[in-house]
């Protein structure tokens, strides 16, 4: 296979600046997200992610306006996410120049919505994005998993390889799998949910929270079955490159683009 | 003369393109209108999504359909992704639809492929996930098949970014520009005379994709 793994670094965005929660709360200020953007396309990121956590829908347009301006000067694809409720949101950001929105809350709410956007705008741009939490309760067939939503406050009681295989049957193009025990925590994916949704899903897998170290990108991969691996902090506060990040992956035997 | 011309479908992230080509250095505005993209010098056919939504609204106006048509057939023309596969006479999408029959070959998906090629072939991918994952989205390799201005300064295999569910077979050699491995060969390019179309999105393939557009604006259609 030559098709490449990518590496997608992901910008929390909180009223047109870059943050990062740990664990989604104890937020931290570190910057423009253009600015961000430029270094990461600079340095060889395959697509970036723009998670917009602001609550208010005032700020809708702060995330439209990052877009368009980020859109303008970094010619990788762009995925946005964060509020999306309506085939009116997803136009504004398309047109602003995102390639693909991801959706979670809404798609709970109304999954019709996910079949409505994937016949108007076509399954290539739509992402549904899984935050899953462990069950504690034991499971008999192995470990299980539950969809949260509203950036990992609310459980849904839904199971998070089921959810993945409607959204798909209901037209995602991709999967963005999050794991909410292991957001920010540094300790590596929960690559047991990353693999079971890859193998659940016919869509590219992007695997998502809690990667601390280059191997934990590795491992997305090689034991997670990730098509792509996202990441925030590790490339946030400059520790590593994108360019070590893929140095090191394509010495695992990781096809990477260079 | 009304320059570079994007024609709009409504489908598809035109702003992309049109921002990657003023980056390259190209005035370009995005139209509909028939007059306009009569007058183009260079026309950019882009889509994405649905081929049929896409022939649907090219045919739903005739007078559009017309200067498109008109317009394919001399003077510099880029195609991307639908934009490749409309000028073939044939998809495989939605049980069969009629394409413009401007190239030799058929547009096809890549599950039936998939499944078609398995019958003789033994799996073998190794490691990951043991199947095709559609669409096929991401960076991936270009073999250029033959010379073609637009390939100027763009080393051979250098990666473009993809993302498509449905893959043109070329079947006249000379007509295929570059092929790609997704399961199977496809064509990742197509050129005769003043066309030019791309499977892949140079509007999104950062330094390998601008440069492909740059030589388009400065390619004469020859």
């Amino acid at each position: 296979m030559t098709l490449a793994k990518r590496i997608i670094p992901c910008l929390d965005v909180d009223g047109g600046r870059v943050v990062k929660g740990v664990r989604f709360v104890d937020i931290v200020d570190a910057g423009d997200p253009v600015e961000a953007a430029r270094r990461y396309d600079a340095q060889g990121a395959d697509e970036i992610a723009f998670l917009d956590i602001t609550a208010s829908s005032d700020a809708r347009d702060t995330i439209v306006g990052v877009v368009e301006q980020v859109a303008g000067e970094v010619f990788i694809p762009l995925t946005v996410g964060g509020g999306i409720r309506a085939l009116g949101d997803i136009h504004q950001l398309l047109r602003a120049g995102a390639d693909k929105v991801s959706i979670n809350t809404a798609a709970v709410a109304r999954p019709e919505l996910i079949s409505e956007a994937s016949a108007h705008f076509g399954s290539q741009c739509i992402v549904v994005a899984l935050d899953a939490k462990r069950r504690t309760t034991g499971h008999a067939t192995g470990p299980a998993w539950e969809i949260y939503t509203h950036g990992g406050r609310t459980p849904t009681g839904i199971d998070a390889v089921e959810w993945a295989a409607r959204m798909v049957q209901l037209g995602a193009g991709e999967l963005l799998v999050t794991s909410m025990d292991r957001d920010g925590t540094r300790d590596g994916f929960d690559l047991a949910l990353t693999r079971g949704v890859a193998e659940a899903a016919s869509v590219p897998v992007i695997a998502s929270g809690g990667v601390g170290t280059l191997q934990h990108l590795a491992d997305g991969i090689l034991e997670g079955g990730a098509d792509a691996v996202l990441a925030a902090s590790i490339f946030h506060f400059g520790e590593y490159s994108v360019q070590q990040a893929k140095r090191f992956m394509a010495a695992q035997g990781i096809e990477v683009r260079s | 003369m009304s320059g570079i011309v994007i024609v709009d479908l409504g489908t598809g992230n035109l702003r992309s393109v049109s921002q990657a080509v003023a980056h390259v250095g190209g005035g370009v505005r995005i139209s509909a209108e028939p007059p306009v993209i009569a007058a183009a010098s260079h026309l950019i056919l882009p889509g994405q999504g649905a081929l049929g939504a896409w022939i649907d609204r090219l045919n739903a106006n005739p007078e559009l359909r017309q200067a498109v048509l008109g317009r394919l057939r001399h003077g510099p023309v880029l195609g991307i992704c639908l934009g490749l596969q409309a000028l073939y006479a044939h998809s495989e999408e939605n049980g069969g639809l009629p394409g413009l029959g401007l190239l030799e070959g058929a547009v096809k998906h890549f599950a039936a492929a998939h499944r078609r090629g398995q019958a003789n072939h033994n799996g073998g991918h190794g490691g990951g996930i043991d199947r095709l994952k559609i669409p096929h989205m991401g960076w991936n390799r270009v073999r250029h098949t033959r010379e073609h201005p637009l390939w100027h300064g763009i080393a051979d295999r250098s990666r473009f970014y993809f993302v498509h569910s449905y893959f043109v077979h070329g079947t006249a050699p000379g007509e295929v520009a570059g092929e790609c491995e997704y399961g199977a060969t496809f064509t990742a390019a197509a050129a005769r005379g003043n066309l030019f179309a791309t499977q892949f999105h140079p509007e999104k393939s950062q330094q390998a994709g601008l440069r492909l557009l740059y030589n388009f604006v400065n390619w004469n259609g020859a």
